[in-house]
């Protein structure tokens, strides 16, 4: 994939060192806290979260992985239905903490699908939101809580996290590319939590 | 797949199998859950149209939709005005008037879901037709194979018993064999149909040459009300030729699976311990079979819209 | 005097061996004249320019469904229908409701037919009462009023001894008894040909052999009583070969043909179309060359329908269930015209499978074009491309697998008795 590299490898590993540190100093309890990871960008971001808790705190937080796409709004209107991504809840969420953890937020849609799924799974005392990237096109009232980077981007632009071999392992980035007419949609199901989806 | 009728694993390619079973390997998650419901198909209509009883598959389908927040109508024919020679096909037309996103098609009659698919605007699932197809079935039989095997090239899948009056055998001749396994039949020469090698399967008449070396097992139901002391003698010879039992099941693989479309004569296709216990995966054929449903209306019900239509960013 | 010329056209009469361009005058209801360039005052002139002029065609074997199922047809639609396909006479099975195993309803239907029917109709009556395959009709007394054949067609007498009766009582008034040939128990519930189509569609197969057994019976019942046989619609090539057996050996036995028989396998049952389903059912491509095989070189001796309508509410159910049989007349002449096109037969032989032949086997009028014959002939354009739909045609039924498909070879105009009847302009003229 080419396009404009807006952070590398090295600026995601420190911004999410910085994250784990607001975290631990916004939560007097760490143990309660259950960290979801929004599949597919969210999930390595996840792990290194986790990993960074357990070096600040000493405490292994659990780590879920929630897909959304059952939930998302726009699955009716599409051509063909979007590949499912893979869902593991590894305990409850009741009376827990729950950060969900996503690559790039723009709309604020899959957030808001993101909810909706976890509230399946159980009653949360709290939900917060980790983005790497926020791109701020919010079409819904959700706030991000922990952000990474700010991006402010246009519409036709995509933001995408992608590591090495096409996989999302190794070396991880955040690259812009400006697609076609702004507005336009990219195919749907494209993995990697594109923002100039429908859902972002 | 959208919008697509599903009429038979042969009308299948190998990438659209492939594309189901993932989908509904991740539907097998929602059924682990507290609430088993997630809103993917709120507002859509999925009809059941059984015109012959088959409880678990309807059952089954019901679930799936349900699973996925759908509307699901049964439109059975027992107490309904169909009768045997009214016209399926204006069955179908005044169900189309409705506005169904899919239709599940059950018949005793081979090609009737694909007549009323001809005709129908929605999506129509063979839910089993005569002795034609029952894709949804080896779709959960190759999902639960997956399961187990972790893999379906190169498998050896042994097919056993009724195969010339079996839809659930065809539709898993095709499957299997479009996957990438080798697919053996064998049965009372009485129950195997004309010139089966053209479905690409060999055929045996003993038992213990269609399992030497066999992944998986399958045996299926004998319609024992129908067929016996016309396609075989007695249930008692056939269980004594063809019903497996742990003994018998040596002659395959010793990991080899057993599996059942269901249900099953106890002491006739499966010794009663068999049926029961490993290795034989009936249950999770069951359990699956919500899934792979699931995962069917998902792919299916509803009908494509173009571009043009399609909610902008 | 009413006078009808038709002009320029190639004129093929196989009771002549004539295959020559000419015209050809019918006058008084009967073929006057033929030669070239005659001059004829106060004719009506039809032009048949690049067209065949032909004895009419005869159908040995069709259903009228009159009495007792004229919503499926009836001796006037399907009379219609007969003409608009170039046929000038039709025999018609006894499986009427009642069942044609009565003089009274055999008398019926001729009346109806005479004034009904642009074409001529000739009952076949029933071999056993009510098709029951027991108890032989009155032969004599049904010939008498007019039934030209015995048939339980629709059904087979499956009692070895009661078709050696029937064939036996037959000689008192030499008529052929038609046989459908099909062994019940060995049919079973097959509905399609039993092979690999079969398999793939999960529909119970109809083997060949149903068909075979039942004329190897009756071919030997028929050596052994001296009578004559008629098979109805061959479908096997076992069966062909029988035939062709028995004929060599001497027998006197006759065969027939339909044209679906002749250019559809079971192949075309691949999507569960109800009107691809007949008895005998679809057969395989071997079975099918061995009929065109057959009616080239003679050992068939008839194309025959086997006109059958059901109506579209009958046929919209599901395969199991769905009546046997499609329609024939309006199809029958562009669908065998692809044997004339594989060069399989030669325009004059055809001719003669489709009329002459069957004026040997029963005692129908027409087959010849010499002067003096009946005044029925058909003129066909061999070229003439046209897309057959059943809503359009003359019949009251649609159940064809023909229907919507382009055929090559169309019927212009058929004359009957001298009156022209049907113009494929002008539609059906009569009554």
């Amino acid at each position: 994939m080419t396009g404009t590299r807006l952070l590398d490898d090295v600026a995601i590993r420190r911004a999410l060192m910085r994250i784990a540190h607001e975290i631990v100093e916004r939560h007097e309890s760490l143990a309660e806290l259950y960290l979801v990871a929004i599949p597919n960008g969210g999930v390595p971001l996840g792990r290194m979260l986790v990993e960074n808790l357990e070096k600040l705190s000493g405490v292994q937080a659990p780590l879920g992985i929630l897909d959304t796409t059952l939930y998302r709004d726009d699955v009716q209107g599409t051509a063909e239905r979007p590949p499912l991504r893979v869902t593991e809840m590894p305990s409850s969420v009741d009376d827990r903490v729950v950060i969900l953890v996503e690559d790039v937020v723009n709309t604020g849609r899959t957030i808001r699908a993101a909810m909706d799924a976890l509230m399946d799974f159980g009653r949360p005392r709290a939900v917060q939101v980790v983005a790497l990237v926020d791109r701020g096109r919010r079409e819904l009232p959700i706030k991000i809580d922990f952000v990474g980077k700010n991006i402010p981007t246009q519409p036709g632009e995509s933001v995408e996290l992608v590591g090495e071999g096409g996989q999302l392992e190794g070396a991880l980035e955040v690259l812009l590319e400006r697609s076609g007419a702004p507005g336009s949609r990219a195919g749907v199901g494209t993995p990697g939590g594109d923002s100039s989806k429908g859902v972002g | 797949m959208l919008g697509k009728d599903l009429l038979g694993i042969e009308d299948l390619e190998r990438p659209e199998i492939e594309r189901i079973l993932e989908t509904a390997q991740r539907m097998t998650e929602i059924g682990t859950r507290d609430v088993k419901k997630v809103p993917t198909l709120r507002g859509r209509t999925v009809v059941n149209l059984f015109f012959e009883p088959s409880t678990r598959t309807q059952t089954s389908f019901e679930i799936a939709g349900k699973r996925l927040a759908a509307d699901v109508v049964n439109f059975s024919t027992a107490g309904s005005s169909l009768s045997k020679k009214e016209s399926i096909l204006d069955t179908a037309k005044t169900l189309d008037a409705m506005d169904p996103d899919c239709v599940v098609v059950r018949h005793k009659v081979a090609g009737v879901p694909k007549r009323i698919a001809d005709v129908l605007e929605a999506p129509v699932i063979n839910a089993g037709d005569g002795a034609h197809e029952h894709p949804s079935q080896a779709l959960l039989d190759m999902l639960t194979v997956f399961q187990q095997k972790d893999r379906l090239d190169g498998l050896t899948v042994a097919i056993i018993g009724d195969i010339a009056h079996s839809r659930v055998a065809r539709s898993n001749i095709y499957g299997f064999g479009k996957m990438g396994a080798e697919v053996r039949i064998a049965g009372p020469p009485t129950m195997l149909p004309a010139d089966v090698e053209t479905l690409g399967v060999k055929a045996y008449c003993s038992l213990r040459e269609v399992l030497d070396g066999a992944d998986v097992v399958m045996a299926l139901r004998i319609q024992r009300e129908r067929l016996e002391g016309a396609c075989f003698p007695s249930v008692r010879e056939y269980a004594a030729t063809f019903g497996l039992d742990r003994a018998k099941l040596r002659y395959a693989k010793d990991d080899a699976i057993v599996m059942h479309p269901g249900p099953v004569n106890r002491g006739v296709e499966l010794s009663h311990d068999l049926a029961d216990h490993r290795p034989s995966v009936i249950l999770d054929q069951v359990r699956n079979g919500v899934a792979l449903r699931m995962a069917l209306l998902y792919l299916i019900s509803g009908r494509p819209r173009t571009r043009a239509e399609s909610p902008q960013e | 005097m009413a006078r009808l010329l038709i002009r320029g056209g190639r004129v093929l009469d196989p009771s002549s061996e004539r295959d020559e361009r000419a015209d050809l005058l019918v006058q008084d209801g009967s073929i006057a004249d033929v030669g070239p360039d005659l001059e004829v005052r106060g004719a009506e002139v039809v032009d048949a320019d690049g067209c065949w002029v032909a004895p009419g065609f005869i159908d040995l074997h069709t259903h009228l469904r009159e009495p007792g199922q004229e919503y499926k047809e009836d001796l006037g639609s399907g009379g219609r229908a007969a003409v608009a396909g170039g046929f000038t006479s039709v025999t018609c099975m006894a499986n009427t409701d009642p069942v044609n195993d009565d003089p009274a309803v055999t008398e019926y239907i001729l009346n109806r037919a005479r004034t009904d029917s642009p074409a001529k109709v000739f009952p076949i009556a029933a071999a056993t009462l009510g098709l029951d395959g027991e108890v032989m009709t009155e032969m004599a007394a049904l010939a008498a009023a007019g039934a030209v054949a015995f048939s339980d067609d629709g059904r087979t007498i499956s009692d070895a001894g009661v078709m050696r009766r029937v064939l036996e009582y037959s000689k008192l008034v030499d008529v052929p008894v038609v046989v459908h040939a099909e062994d019940c128990a060995l049919r079973g519930d097959g509905v399609v040909n039993e092979g690999p189509v079969s398999t793939r569609l999960g529909l119970p197969g109809n083997p060949c052999l149903a068909e075979d057994i039942l004329v190897a019976r009756d071919l030997m019942l028929t050596e052994l009583t001296g009578a004559r046989l008629h098979v109805a619609h061959i479908s096997s090539a076992g069966s062909v070969e029988l035939v062709r057996q028995a004929r060599e050996r001497g027998l006197s036995v006759t065969a027939e043909v339909t044209p679906h028989h002749l250019t559809l396998t079971d192949e075309a049952t691949l999507g569960y179309d109800t009107n691809t389903k007949m008895a005998p059912p679809l057969r395989s491509v071997v079975d099918v060359e061995a009929c065109r095989k057959a009616l080239s070189e003679g050992v068939i001796d008839v194309v025959a329908t086997d006109h059958a309508p059901h109506a579209v509410h009958e046929k919209e159910v599901d395969f199991a269930d769905a009546p046997p049989g499609v329609l024939g007349f309006e199809t029958a002449f562009g669908v065998v015209m692809d044997l004339v096109r594989e060069d399989e037969i030669s325009p004059l032989e055809l001719m003669r499978r489709m009329s002459t032949n069957a004026t040997r086997i029963m005692k129908v009028p027409g087959g010849s074009l010499a002067p003096g014959s009946p005044g029925d002939v058909v003129i066909l354009d061999p070229e003439r491309r046209w897309v057959y739909d059943p809503a359009k045609g003359y019949s009251k039924s649609r159940n064809s697998p023909w229907a919507g498909q382009e055929l090559t070879g169309r019927v212009v105009a058929t004359v009957v008795d001298g009156r022209l009847v049907y113009h494929c302009d002008r539609g059906v003229l009569v009554p």
